[in-house]
């Protein structure tokens, strides 16, 4: 049984070349091969095992995952890793750690709002690991609403100090990673208050635990919030509660980059512009756009891999069953999961070339790109996570009763994922930001002011609301341009319809509000365009490999077609197609789904997953699925005795009828 | 329970006297009659305040205490059970209410009814007194582990001995072990194992059901040639893992040939296979029997889930300070008050009551069916059949999709296990995956639709057209005369419309899917190529169903001060969600025109404000303790904050000040001494 490929004879069926597609999906050559290379290193290092992960008690979940960390820096150290490497390392050791947060938030929020002098005494510190930070910044009782934080640092000219204090119970710290057990170190974002001023929210540098024995320093309460969604998934991080009581910090802690405290108490402004923190926040949003498509791809490889190998019905005279891909009610739900990864692949590679050209602009003072950036961002982000949350699940469900078994992997990548779609931004809240933002965009269109970037179509406004989608027979929907039009114009009309709309309310506030459900679909539209058109972009790029441009080109038309058939009442509403258009649409798509199907494995296998990382008997590269389940199951403790624990105290009164007498 | 949060006041006080309607004459409406809501209501209490029934934080469990916590609520329940005497009635709503799954919950729920529903009298009488004393235990073993969904491809087999007059039941390979019946890995005695029965001629007739003997009553060991044990553990912290779904093999096990349950068909003493004088359409009843049940459940699990969002939203406060205050002081707004919020709770909070009113509805469909099968009157089964499947179908997709929902309306804090959410989502997941595959079944229902459509011309066959298909009499009205008279928002009230809108996009929906079906030389052929629209047709059908049995329920009589306005606002805020979420059939089908599409809109933003004063009102009719929601977040006091800061420090992690493997995974770390660490 060892070594036979199960799904030999469907790679077989390949029509592209899929080490080319490798290149592709990794972005190039260069990151395929370190990628590769260190996807490796972690798979064959026993420490690195996962595989027993849901079994684990929480203080054996937390304390296998301060070992992983520790051996990760030390590998890193060890073979002189250098920056990407350890990145990649971090990546497929894929358990949450504190470390997450010490590199992800705590590193860059010294590095977006500390001063040079601060850069300079704390990033060796942190860089070297010899303080564990982490990002402080809901409370209990304040998430999205920055502004509504209730943490005060007030400013003791006596002392030169700032007094850090929780006045309330909902102004506790709560959810920071790394903060219950793990950070000696927070960047803990509090109300300024300066001789009885309040200046709103601002980032200091607080040490939480001694340096010498861990322990919480005066003042300080901490600890860890409790278990949350899975077994396994998030309940490696210790998310914390940390209250503090009138704790003080010398003044230079405050991270003084666009605004500081003088010596007196005085509150000023620095010359640098405040517009420089949002680039922190595209920069963040971007890496979470990547981390959906490969959170996405995960499910989706999974999925498609025990399609082939689970039959269902359709046998004739006894032999064997039909593979469940074969049908197409499978193919229209995992299909397009399939071509959505990929598009948001290429969406994420956008959106990093994006965070440079904004980050070279703000250096050089130029803001003007600063709003669209940042509203084609957090768009990105909501349209993603959401999409990415409901697709792995939607994998799930796909490999039927199996895929509720741990071992499937799919139920700790569900609860692990799903948290995205609150944080960093609540997903709604950020598609009224794009909203807002769209509004604001139609409104001038009048003035004769340009739309950039991503709302650059909006500049057609009167094309495109009169005119007519020319697709008159099933292939016409093979046209780039003719997709894109489509959904310029359905994106335009919705946002033109929710503006004239807004224009009936005499208060705008008012009407905002009351509209809002519009309003967020109009985002949508518009986000589901930008990830279409990236796709469009991306296709007609000179693309090496045999075969591998016709597969991406079946890719984007699947996820645009299919996007049309799932938001049809919108197209249909606004004019933009017809009812026949929308049905040879709904025809192309059926035909797009059997040019996949030969595919759909080498596709997957594109993306270059190891055993290891994917975590899943139903994934498995070899398809040898149905003896490694049986075999797992007989590693579950309840297997370790025959007649099981409370046997005696439980079961056998019950069955003798003598549980009147039992003491319980 | 010493708690900073032990204050009794009531947070929710003020929203509670907003609601402009009789909230005790609703939970009568939700429970469904005074005397269920009498006897629930009375459990519930018993329940909850039995220190054994306490709920556990089940989540920190490791799997064995898990499971043996579990064995224990089990005993506790039966003994109180037996020593209160307490009727059948009772008895289902204490197991409701303890709302641990164990064993348990497979012996009544599946082992009882197919020995009841499969077995000879004879057998009855012999099996049945042992199940209803629990002096056996049982499970359901049918599922294998390569076969789901298609019963008659299961590989066990079931080969008839007539040198001994028994049955040896075998697994002849890897694929044949059955896999997932709950209750069978650590504790079930007995099983009704589902095997093809080959009979000495070596003919295979099909898989039948034969009650099998899998461990000793002595010593609980498993019996000879059986090999059982633990599937593993499966999604979700506490959920489904209290449950020992479990693996059997056979090797050869023999059983004395009267264990094969023999209602519909037996082998005789010589080896003959013989059908009995019993339709086997009965069998089909216990499976509308079933999935009515899984109809019921899940309007219980999505108004748990709204329960808590509902609550939660009206203490949770998000921007707008700049507009609100309260005595001087600036607050924020509680996210109730923001549409986004409501146009995605209240929906669910009016799908949990259609699920409610449908799954009632599916209990009289039930008894009616019984009757006309002990009558041999099979002529409503089809029918009945398929609305079952599909509402079985819709109703779970919805309250699993529902749920979810739920935890992202309660933003970051729903994440955690003491929101109650997630172990809520993980319990009813497998709903849409187990007892019949939620596509496989909408498939099911397209296939009768296509039929009962293809017959249609036949107009001596429209007599035919009862129950949940009668409007398609109305086939050639549709097609052809019909046009939605809406023409302002206000009309979109009127039951009528409703209706005559849902009836059009079905009817129309399945006669595009018959048109282009009929353009394939292979029917078969045809029906796979186009099974994703035929999909979508059986749900414009099903949603069709739950939408008409709304409407219908408010045409009954309803007591209380109020009611019957707030129901008519939540069957209209489920219709209206429904042609706004779907606008791309109702209006690819010309069912609607956009204008009237926007139109429903509007009507629906202006149901939302009807619903908000009552909205705390209308997940209190519920009557749920808050022993059964298990949630800090849906308290019924709305004294979230302070608990959850409380239950914060109830974890393992926090039973030390300085963390497990500090001294060997971060001192070395801080200190720069890993290199020389042995980890």
């Amino acid at each position: 049984m060892e070594g036979v490929d199960h799904l030999a004879q469907e790679r077989s069926k390949a029509q592209f070349d899929v080490d080319q597609m490798k290149v592709i999906w990794a972005g190039s050559r260069h990151t395929l091969e370190v990628s590769d290379r260190i996807a490796r290193l972690v798979a064959s290092d026993p420490v690195f095992r996962k595989d027993n992960r849901t079994l684990l008690s929480r203080k054996d979940l937390f304390k296998n995952t301060l070992q992983k960390a520790a051996h990760a820096w030390k590998r890193i150290t060890e073979l002189r890793l250098s920056e990407e490497e350890a990145y990649w390392l971090r990546h497929y050791v894929d358990q949450p750690a504190y470390t997450d947060l010490h590199w992800g938030m705590f590193v860059p929020a010294i590095k977006g709002s500390g001063t040079e002098e601060q850069q300079k005494k704390w990033l060796p510190l942190a860089y070297k690991m010899q303080i564990i930070g982490c990002y402080a910044q809901t409370e209990l009782g304040h998430g999205s609403n920055v502004q509504g934080l209730e943490t005060t640092a007030t400013f003791d000219p006596k002392t030169d100090e700032f007094v850090i204090n929780s006045p309330t119970l909902t102004s506790s710290k709560w959810w920071p990673g790394g903060l219950g057990k793990a950070a000696t170190h927070a960047v803990v974002y509090a109300r300024l208050i300066t001789d009885g001023q309040d200046h709103g929210v601002h980032g200091f540098i607080v040490q939480l635990r001694s340096l010498d024995d861990h322990l919480p320093l005066p003042g300080i309460i901490v600890g860890d919030i409790g278990m949350k969604f899975g077994s396994g998934a998030y309940n490696s991080m210790d998310n914390g509660v940390l209250r503090l009581d009138h704790v003080r910090i010398p003044r230079e802690q405050m991270l003084m980059r666009v605004s500081q405290v003088t010596r007196e108490g005085k509150y000023v402004q620095s010359n640098v512009p405040r517009q420089l923190l949002y680039g922190t926040m595209v920069y963040v949003r971007q890496t979470i756009v990547a981390d959906a498509s490969s959170a996405l791809s995960r499910a989706v490889c999974i999925a498609t891999r025990y399609s082939v190998v689970r039959r269902q019905f359709g046998s004739q005279d006894g032999g064997l069953e039909t593979q469940v891909i074969d049908y197409k009610t499978q193919q229209s739900r995992l299909f397009p999961l399939l071509a959505s990864a990929y598009a948001f692949r290429f969406v994420g590679e956008w959106l990093k070339w994006l965070y440079t050209d904004v980050t070279e602009k703000l250096q050089a003072n130029d803001f003007l790109t600063l709003p669209e950036a940042h509203a084609c961002t957090a768009g990105l982000k909501s349209l993603t996570t959401s999409a990415t949350a409901d697709g792995i699940e939607e994998c799930r469900k796909l490999c039927g009763g199996h895929g509720y078994l741990s071992n499937s992997g799919l139920p700790e990548l569900f609860a692990v994922y799903v948290p995205a779609c609150t944080y960093e931004g609540d997903n709604i809240v950020l598609l009224l930001q794009v909203a807002r933002f769209l509004m604001k965009t139609v409104a001038q269109l009048p003035s004769g002011k340009k739309p950039v970037g991503t709302t650059t179509y909006m500049g057609r406004a009167q094309h495109l609301i009169q005119c007519r989608c020319s697709a008159q027979k099933a292939e016409d929907w093979l046209n780039p341009s003719v997709i894109l039009e489509v959904f310029e114009a359905r994106a335009i009309r919705m946002s033109i319809a929710c503006a004239q709309d807004l224009s009936k309310f005499s208060n705008q506030e008012e009407g905002f509000a009351e509209l809002s459900s519009n309003l967020a679909e109009a985002a949508v539209a518009h986000c589901q365009l930008i990830v279409v058109s990236k796709f469009i972009d991306k296709v007609q790029q000179d693309i090496p490999g045999k075969g591998v441009k016709k597969q991406l080109e079946i890719l984007c038309n699947i996820y645009a077609l299919y996007t049309i058939h799932k938001h049809l009442g919108d197209f249909l509403s606004t004019g933009s197609i017809t009812a026949k258009q929308a049905s040879l649409a709904n025809d192309q798509l059926r035909s797009l789904y059997s040019q996949l199907r030969p595919n759909a494995i080498a596709l997957v296998d594109a993306f270059n997953f190891t055993d290891h990382y994917l975590g899943s008997v139903l994934g498995r590269y070899d398809g040898n699925v149905y003896p490694s389940l049986y075999a797992e199951a007989w590693k579950d403790p309840l297997n370790e005795s025959v007649v099981p624990d409370g046997y005696r105290e439980y079961v056998q009164p019950l069955l003798k009828n003598q549980l009147r007498n039992a003491r319980l | 329970m010493a708690s900073s949060s032990a204050t009794g006041a009531d947070h929710l006080a003020h929203e509670r006297s907003k609601a402009k309607f009789d909230v005790e004459a609703m939970k009568i409406v939700w429970a469904g009659s005074p005397h269920e809501f009498r006897v629930s209501d009375r459990m519930a209490h018993l329940v909850a305040s039995d220190p054994s029934f306490r709920r556990e934080n089940r989540a920190v469990l490791s799997r064995k205490e898990l499971f043996t916590k579990a064995l224990k609520k089990a005993a506790h329940s039966w003994k109180r059970i037996t020593e209160l005497g307490l009727s059948d009635e009772e008895a289902s709503w204490l197991w409701f209410y303890v709302d641990e799954l164990t064993f348990a919950y497979i012996h009544w729920g599946m082992f009882v009814p197919a020995i009841k529903g499969s077995g000879t009298e004879e057998q009855q009488n012999k099996w049945l007194p042992l199940a209803t004393t629990m002096r056996i235990i049982g499970t359901y073993a049918q599922t294998e582990l390569g076969h789901g969904s298609n019963v008659q491809g299961i590989e066990t087999t079931a080969t008839f001995d007539p040198t001994t007059d028994e049955f040896i039941i075998h697994s002849p390979t890897l694929t044949s072990s059955k896999w997932w019946s709950g209750g069978l890995g650590k504790i079930a005695t007995h099983a009704v194992v589902y095997a093809r029965v080959i009979t000495p001629d070596g003919q295979d007739h099909g898989v039948n059901g034969f009650i099998v003997q899998i461990r000793s009553l002595d010593d609980h060991l498993p019996l000879p040639g059986v090999t059982v044990g633990d599937i593993g553990t499966k999604f979700g912290s506490g959920a489904f893992n209290s449950v020992d779904n479990g693996v059997l093999r056979f090797d050869h096990v023999r059983i004395p040939r009267n264990q094969m349950l023999m209602r519909v068909a037996h082998v005789t003493r010589e080896g003959k296979y013989v059908l009995s004088n019993v339709p086997r359409q009965l069998l089909y009843g216990t499976m509308v029997y079933v999935r009515k049940i899984i109809v019921v459940d899940s309007s219980i699990a999505l108004s748990r889930a709204v329960c808590i969002a509902a609550r939660y939203s009206s203490v949770r406060r998000q921007f707008g300070s700049q507009n609100r205050e309260i005595n001087g002081i600036a607050v924020e707004t509680p996210v109730i008050e923001y549409k986004t919020q409501q146009s995605r709770l209240f929906s669910l909070l009016a799908s949990a009551y259609a699920f409610r009113f449908i799954g009632e509805w599916l209990k009289s469909l039930y008894t009616d069916l019984t009757q006309k099968l002990e009558a041999n009157d099979f002529s409503t089964l089809a029918e009945a059949h398929a609305c079952t499947a599909g509402l079985k179908s819709l109703t779970t997709s919805s309250a699993v999709h529902g749920i979810e929902e739920c935890r992202k309306l309660c933003g970051g804090h729903g994440y955690l296990n003491s929101s109650g959410l997630p172990e809520l989502y993980a319990v009813f997941a497998p709903s849409c995956t187990y007892e019949g595959d939620n596509t496989v079944l909408l498939l099911q229902v397209a296939r009768f639709l296509m039929k009962t459509i293809s017959q249609l011309p036949h107009s001596d066959q429209t007599h035919k057209l009862s129950g949940t298909i009668a409007y398609m009499a109305l086939m050639d009205h549709y097609l052809i005369k019909y046009c939605c008279s809406v023409e302002k928002a206000e009309d979109w009230l009127k039951a009528d419309v409703i209706l005559k809108v849902f009836e059009a996009r079905a009817i129309r929906m399945c006669v595009t899917c018959a048109q282009n079906l009929a353009k394939f030389a292979d029917p078969s052929e045809g029906f796979s190529e186009l099974s994703p629209d035929l999909v979508e047709a059986a749900i414009a059908h099903c949603q069709l169903i739950v939408v008409s049995k709304f409407i219908e329920k408010l045409q009954q009589k309803i007591e209380g001060n109020g009611v019957k306005q707030q129901l008519e606002t939540l069957c209209h805020l489920y219709a209206l969600d429904l042609i706004h979420k779907y606008s791309g059939d109702f209006i690819s089908t010309g069912s609607l025109n956009p204008k009237q599409a926007s139109l429903a809109n509007d009507q629906l933003r202006a149901l939302y404000a009807e619903v908000r004063p009552n909205v705390i009102a209308l997940v209190d009719a519920f009557n749920y303790t808050d022993h059964f929601l298990g949630s800090i977040l849906g308290c019924y006091d709305g004294n979230v904050y302070p608990k959850l800061y409380d239950e914060a420090w109830k974890d393992p992690l926090n039973d030390s000040v300085v963390t497990d493997g500090y001294p060997e995974y971060i001192k070395p770390l801080l200190n720069q001494q890993l290199l020389n660490a042995r980890l």
